[in-house]
């Protein structure tokens, strides 16, 4: 699997077939048993830790439900990074919030607590506090999870216009199958830990793959069963009388 | 006999399981030790905590204080007047306060007040991804969240107990002098010839710094440790208190035997 | 949430009352401004035998503490016990002084007494007391009250 730089891709698949683990994988959380993983040249799982904390400084992830440290405001959210990792003075960090919550529209929202916000405006908020440091690498778990119509919307525009006026790679892990066709560059699709499918939303879209249709147009029944593999109904029943 | 080979099995996996997670938070421990360099140059950080840990458990060790110093000198009075030495209640009071009550009773209070939500703040943490999202951030939660908090802990700990002492010996000397009637001077003097610095207060703050040291490690780990979902984090915030509250206990005895010296 | 200056203010205050309390215990409860910081010099004396004397009893001369008792053990070249005490060293006493061991009360507990003798030397830091007194043991004292009844009442042949 190759990930282009500048481009929004997205990598698919049913709840529980490897999409987390594999941003774990680039983010250097888990080491994989085989293989390897390259960010910008570097091979992930053999970096030590000081690298790869340097490593991470050029990544950005926006966690499932924003991840935002409860016991700061919207605004030390947004400025954290910045106190952790630059000598930047106060004047130059409260600009630079700003800047980026001014991104995501929620300029106004500095100094409230995550509690107060809304699903959708907490998402703004992580996507805001994940590019703090300009990041090359973006890496969305499940950005839409969760929100509503509106709410998605505005994220999925957020996710593109942050990428190009960044200039940074963004991966989007995700299931929600419409949205995500209409915003990236390309797709991946996984099952159980293994690529199956991969090409442009056109692609995917006019695929003829048995799976891969059935998921884009979520149909119930397919290759994939709609039943738990389990023993013959017919048989299950009549055990229970015993 | 496979009954008694099953028994033998759950025992041992116990046993294993057991040792894994000691084995586990002594690891944890001397990470701890290893990030508490960059918390003490960012000492905002532990300052926040001692806020947490100590401010906020200020009212229930005062008022514990006081009303176990009451009782003390109550039950005091009523066990020394038999042998008429009524005047040898302060004695009593803050022998028993300063060696052995303080340091306890404080480090079970500072368990369930602080320890408890110590465990339950991490656990949370943890629960929404903070900690992940803070180490993919190249920030180790290890030296931004843990070590505060276990550093807090323990410098909270021993100021506690001494709160908790001196408050008791108010609440006796209170109940004593002011409501029984015992003589006010001999209630100070007698104390003053009897508790020596070195072997009473000094032991007493060795205790309560131990106890910190117990009750704050119990807690951070069981918090980092904590499945990460709301019956983990509850689960793990009840395993403090118990393992806590049960860890002052054992190491007050050990303590005590330790310092036990006057045969 | 709380602004920062605030906050220092609060963790402030507990430090200091934290600390407060301390130094009440040490003072006020222990009394470590008269004693145990300041300097002292120690002093040995041995004793036939010294009751129930433990470390840490006080050491006083005509009722008021001077030191206390930092160590008993018995020694065995001269089969008596062997004890050291740590005196304040505002308090001198000439050379010839002698240690008694008392009770404070008929049940309380034992000291050590210093009387003060009359030489023009003072004591320094290692010298051991040359005039010691036992301490009273209460069943000697009784079976030698009964012993000199017997004696008395008896055929008189065995003076004491």
């Amino acid at each position: 699997m190759t990930i282009p730089r500048g481009k929004v891709v997205a990598i698919m698949g049913l709840s529980g077939c490897g999409k987390t683990t594999l941003l774990r994988l680039i983010g250097g959380w888990l080491r994989p048993s085989v293989g390897e993983v390259r960010v910008d040249g570097e091979v992930v799982n053999h970096l030590d830790h000081a690298a790869l904390f340097s490593l991470r400084r050029r990544m950005g992830m926006l966690f499932q439900f924003g991840a935002l440290f409860t016991d700061m405001t919207v605004f030390e959210n947004v400025a954290f990074q910045m106190r952790e990792h630059t000598a930047l003075s106060e004047d130059q960090i409260r600009d630079l919030t700003l800047l980026k919550l001014q991104a995501v529209g929620l300029r106004g929202a500095a100094q409230l607590l995550p509690s107060e916000l809304s699903g959708g405006m907490a998402r703004r908020v992580a996507l805001a506090r994940s590019i703090a440091l300009d990041p090359m690498l973006m890496m969305y778990d499940e950005p839409f999870a969760g929100l509503d119509p509106l709410s998605l919307g505005v994220i999925g525009q957020l996710i593109r216009r942050l990428n190009d006026a960044l200039g940074a790679t963004s991966i989007i892990v995700t299931h929600d199958v419409t949205e995500a066709l209409a915003l990236v560059d390309y797709v991946y699709f996984m099952a159980d830990g293994a690529v199956i499918a991969h090409g442009t939303p056109d692609d995917i879209r006019a695929s003829k793959e048995a799976f891969v249709h059935q998921f884009v147009y979520g149909e119930a029944d397919g290759p994939l069963p709609f039943q738990y593999p389990a023993t013959e109904y017919r048989q299950d029943l009549f055990e229970s009388v015993h | 006999m496979s009954r008694v080979s099953e028994i033998l099995r759950t025992m041992g996996a116990r046993v294993t399981n057991w040792v894994w997670r000691l084995g586990f938070a002594s690891r944890f421990f001397w990470l701890i030790i290893a990030h508490s360099g960059t918390s003490f140059r960012r000492f905002h950080l532990i300052i926040r905590e001692v806020y947490f840990a100590g401010v906020l458990s200020l009212v229930i060790i005062l008022v514990s204080g006081l009303f176990v110093g009451m009782v003390l000198g109550l039950q005091g009075y009523d066990t020394l007047v038999r042998y008429g030495s009524s005047e040898a209640l302060g004695v009593l009071v803050s022998l028993s306060l300063i060696r052995e009550l303080g340091p306890v009773v404080a480090g079970l209070l500072f368990a369930s007040r602080a320890g408890s939500a110590i465990t339950a703040e991490i656990g949370l943490m943890k629960a929404t991804e903070q900690l992940a999202a803070m180490e993919m951030m190249a920030v180790d939660p290890i030296a931004r969240v843990v070590a505060p908090r276990f550093w807090a802990g323990v410098i909270s700990m021993p100021l506690l107990a001494a709160l908790f002492s001196a408050m008791g010996v108010f609440g006796g000397y209170l109940v004593g002098v002011r409501l029984i009637g015992v003589d006010e001077g001999s209630f100070w003097s007698q104390m003053q010839a009897a508790v020596d610095f070195r072997e009473d207060v000094m032991n007493g703050v060795a205790k309560s710094f131990v106890f910190g040291i117990a009750i704050t490690w119990i807690a951070v780990f069981e918090g980092y440790d904590a499945p990460p979902t709301a019956e983990g984090v509850s689960g793990a915030t009840t395993r403090t208190v118990v393992t806590s509250s049960l860890a002052v206990l054992a190491l007050d005895f050990v303590m005590t035997a330790l310092m036990f010296r006057g045969v | 949430m709380m602004s920062r200056k605030e906050l220092d203010l609060w963790v402030g205050v507990f430090v200091a009352i934290g600390i407060g309390a301390l130094l009440f215990l040490s003072m006020k409860v222990a009394n470590l401004s008269s004693f145990s910081a300041s300097e002292t010099y120690q002093i040995k004396a041995k004793f036939d035998n010294i009751g129930g004397l433990k470390p840490r009893a006080p050491v006083k001369a005509a009722g008021v503490v001077v030191g206390r008792v930092s160590d008993v053990h018995f020694d065995n070249v001269t089969f008596e016990a062997a004890v050291t005490f740590l005196v304040d060293a505002r308090y001198q006493f000439p050379r010839d002084t002698s240690a008694k061991i008392l009770t404070s009360g008929l049940l309380g507990e034992q000291y050590i007494g210093l009387s003060a003798g009359g030489d023009s030397v003072n004591l320094k830091t290692g010298d051991t007391l040359k005039i010691t007194q036992s301490a009273v043991v209460l069943e000697n004292l009784i079976s030698q009250f009964l012993y000199s009844k017997a004696a008395d009442g008896g055929t008189n042949d065995n003076k004491k």
